[in-house]
């Protein structure tokens, strides 16, 4: 025995690590190009904004209707990243979304108020959610096809609930959350919310066991189940939280137009997939990034809102949605390549 | 036979890939109308080297030859055009497209360079189907629909579709019972007759026998014996020239025999069988002790393993770890009882290779940095820099990512992650398995480290020698089944090699790596 070749124990001095800088140069240095060049293209929005139409664009009231707009399909969006941060996709977001606000504007669901409402809302897009889960991660079927599906189904139903009739909502408490007067500080309630929800997604992915067994589930199934982790509970909570997700932004969405129709949520799957996928979230799973989801979403909303303040029709938006799109990946594959 | 020049030469080819050394100075001389025999276990660089020669992948530095004229091959449409055929183990055939289809696949005959002509594209495939002995394949039906040896057969007449000079066959047999074997050598006969040379890619040695004119090893990416005649050349010698070490490697001196004896087992396997893969199977390792595997490949070893380890469900059998039963066919089971396995394809069986060292090795120990699923990031990268400082991972500093990390740091990766966890009994398979050469004897220096800490190793290799010189105690299996028993240093390398051999005389390894 006696002399067995012992691994050096204890390594070399002590390097200042890289993953223990002071919090301003953690940020600076993990802000990385990704981020800060969707940055940049949101600040020549803005600016683009600003200078063809400097006193419509830059109004309060103007920006507040960008973030309020920019705020449900935010909500939405949260959820996905972490759905196709794991590895899946849910395309059933808007249709859970349209069952969600006409189930939730019944008129009997109006009669339990805000509460019976929010509920509802919320139930609702936890059960689809719930539904997707059981499929995917028990029923071993594609998370395209399980979400495929379920879109299709859901909208029926949506349809099917109110015969294709707008359902107006008549409680005050929710009506008045759209208006001014319960705006904070200027903020409206819907923004909160998704600022609120934004926080929460973020935290969830970058600083629990539940982001890391996202993370790591979505970048190799294999190694994660071979680590230990259960993934299939994993994929379940993740569609549940899409489903959440799409509650809460059937409630905001209730707010803002005050109905509820079968129509709601009409391609949100694409709107929040794109906003994520220009975000930096890989497509293909094992990275995700909620702080480039939001920048998507304000990109997408902000040129919306530019294009119609400068009376350029849906088509040409939605031209120039698809440009941005393939520039923006175009961009992270060559960043990808390099670094 | 042998006119010269050669029909094709390769010499001094060399192939990195991020971490490892691929291919490093091989050369390959092969003649018309000859079998020539490519010998070598996994990560050995066989299928690098065929990839090099088919064209898919650009050798690093060295040059090739073809018919004494140099060429290089940037694509493997260029290949083609010289007349190099492959056809690789992992049959690269549309499922959904018929025969006829897939073998004229890319050059389909057409009528005014458009239509496809189907009926002269389904008479000159049904043509090439008698020519290799199998006129009863309708050309119509689509490939899938057949079994596994019709399709290999079909993957040979779309590489003589073409005008084919060299047709590199991997893993030929592997598919197919003794029958079709025998075919596929009557075709390799008339292929040969007709001058065309084949690479013949096989770990069975009594095919290489049977068929092979010329044999090169490959061993950790260099050809260690080129031009071997095939028939005369000794088993031993063959097997030795795969196996044998060709460095000098340092393992760490045992702890005394009295040391292992005295401790507890910790694993105990009892009965654990899986039909068609290993028979009823009994072993334990003490704390402290590492128990070596020693068989070829199908000998069940890996899935043994992976057994254990709750990936896969045994028929029937029991494992426990420090005397307490573990639920078996459940990895969380047999993670939370104390075990971890390095599998052989750390890549895709054990990296998150998106991903920082850091995340890397807490992985498996995440509850531990978390309160209410709350991560202390503070002390999972204190933890995690412990454990990769304790195996000494380089380099120093686990925020890195884990890609950019050398096969043999990567291992140490996967290592660290078990380390962290505190686990008991660690299964390693294949440990070495693409870690450059030079660094091995560190990674042995490591595994007896994490043994001497009380836990308990159960180590899987093709190697021989990295069996004996690591293990304590060396369990030799030959088809799912351990026919010998007994300390390392009691056994040697022929002692061993005949054992493993015994009933066939096959020598290591298949499939693709590298």
């Amino acid at each position: 025995m006696t002399q067995h070749v012992s691994p050096p124990r204890g390594g070399t001095g002590k390097a200042a690590p890289a993953d223990r800088l002071p919090l301003w140069r953690g940020l600076t240095a993990r802000a990385d190009v990704r981020t800060l060049s969707l940055l940049g293209v949101l600040a020549v929005l803005v600016l683009i904004g600003g200078i063809t139409k400097p006193d419509e664009f830059l109004d309060t009231r103007n920006l507040q209707l960008v973030l309020t707009q920019g705020s449900v399909i935010g909500v939405v969006t949260v959820g996905m990243t972490l759905v196709i941060t794991s590895g899946g996709i849910d395309l059933s977001v808007g249709a859970i979304v349209a069952l969600a606000s006409v189930w939730a504007t019944t008129v009997a669901t109006q009669e339990y108020g805000f509460g019976g409402i929010l509920l509802t809302a919320v139930l609702v897009g936890l059960g689809c959610g719930l539904v997707n889960g059981l499929l995917v991660a028990y029923g071993g079927m594609v998370p395209f096809i399980a979400t495929l599906a379920m879109l299709a189904s859901a909208r029926g139903l949506a349809l099917q609930i109110t015969d294709g009739r707008t359902q107006i909502v008549t409680v005050d408490g929710v009506l008045s959350l759209g208006e001014r007067d319960s705006y904070v500080l200027g903020i409206p309630p819907l923004v909160l919310v998704f600022a609120v929800v934004t926080v929460i997604g973020w935290l969830l992915l970058n600083r629990t066991t539940f982001g890391r067994r996202t993370v790591a589930v979505g970048g190799n199934p294999e190694a994660a189940r071979l680590a230990g982790i259960d993934v299939r509970r994993q994929r379940l909570y993740l569609y549940l939280l899409s489903g959440l997700c799409c509650g809460i932004a059937a409630f905001l969405l209730i707010i803002l137009s005050g109905s509820g129709q079968n129509t709601n949520g009409n391609l949100y799957e694409l709107d929040a997939i794109a906003a994520a996928i220009i975000g930096g979230t890989l497509l293909s799973g094992g990275r995700g990034t909620i702080t480039g989801s939001v920048l998507g979403v304000l990109i997408f909303t902000t040129i919306t809102n530019i294009f119609a303040l400068n009376n350029l029709q849906t088509d040409v938006q939605q031209i120039a949605k698809g440009a941005i799109i393939v520039a923006a990946v175009l961009v992270q594959r060559r960043t990808a390549n390099t670094t | 036979m042998a006119p010269e020049p050669p029909l094709l030469s390769m010499s001094g080819i060399t192939k990195s890939f991020p971490g490892v050394r691929a291919l490093d100075g091989v050369d390959l001389e092969v003649q018309a109308g000859e079998v020539h025999c490519l010998l070598g276990q996994n990560g050995a660089g066989k299928s690098t080297l065929i990839k090099v020669l088919a064209g898919a992948h650009q050798p690093d530095t060295g040059r090739l030859h073809w018919r004494g004229e140099p060429v290089t091959l940037r694509s493997p449409i260029a290949a083609m055009r010289l007349g190099i055929a492959t056809i690789y183990q992992e049959l690269d055939l549309v499922e959904h497209l018929s025969v006829a289809e897939n073998v004229h696949l890319g050059h389909e005959p057409t009528a005014a360079g458009f239509f496809v002509r189907r009926r002269a594209a389904r008479s000159s495939t049904a043509q090439l189907l008698s020519r290799l002995g199998h006129p009863e394949i309708d050309p119509a039906r689509p490939v899938g629909e057949l079994p596994a040896a019709q399709q290999q057969i079909v993957s040979m007449a779309r590489a003589l579709s073409h005008d084919v000079r060299l047709i590199v066959m991997d893993e030929p047999s592997a598919a197919l019972d003794p029958e079709e074997v025998d075919n596929l050598f009557r075709i390799v006969a008339g292929l040969t007759d007709d001058g065309v040379a084949v690479v013949y890619i096989s770990h069975r040695l009594e095919e290489i026998r049977r068929i092979g004119d010329r044999v090169t090893v490959l061993k950790d990416g260099r050809a260690v014996a080129g031009g071997l005649p095939a028939r005369s050349t000794p088993t031993r010698e063959m097997v030795a020239l795969m196996t044998g070490r060709n460095v000098e490697y340092v393992f760490p001196d045992r702890p005394g025999p009295a040391a292992a004896r005295e401790g507890d087992p910790v694993l105990q396997v009892r009965g654990l069988v899986r039909e068609g893969e290993f028979a009823p199977l009994d072993l334990q390792v003490r704390a402290g002790e590492i128990v070596g595997l020693a068989g070829l490949v199908g000998s069940g070893r890996s899935e043994i393993l992976e057994t254990i380890y709750g990936a896969r469900k045994p028929m029937a059998g029991q494992v426990l770890v420090d005397g307490r039963p573990v639920r078996t066919g459940s990895v969380r089971a047999a993670v939370s009882a104390g075990l971890g396995l390095a599998p052989e394809e750390r890549k895709a069986q054990a990296l998150l290779m998106l991903e920082s060292v850091t995340r890397n090795v807490s992985v498996s120990s995440l509850s531990r940095f978390a309160r209410a699923g709350w991560i202390d990031r503070g002390a999972e990268r204190g933890a995690a820099r412990a454990a990769t400082r304790e195996l000494s991972l380089r380099p120093d500093n686990p925020a890195v990512p884990v890609r950019t990390l050398s096969g043999g740091n990567q291992q140490k990766a996967v290592l660290a992650r078990w380390l962290l966890r505190g686990c008991r009994v660690l299964l390693l398979d294949e440990p070495t398995r693409g870690v450059d050469v030079g660094a091995r004897a560190e990674l042995y220096a490591v595994v007896r480290g994490l043994a001497d800490e009380g836990i308990a190793v159960l180590l899987v290799s093709s190697e021989v020698p990295e069996v004996l010189g690591l293990a304590d105690r060396v369990l030799v299996l030959r088809e799912g089944r351990v026919v010998h028993t007994a300390p390392a240093r009691d056994l040697d390398e022929h002692r061993v090699l005949d054992l493993v051999m015994d009933a066939h005389p096959v020598a290591s390894e298949g499939s693709p790596a590298s």
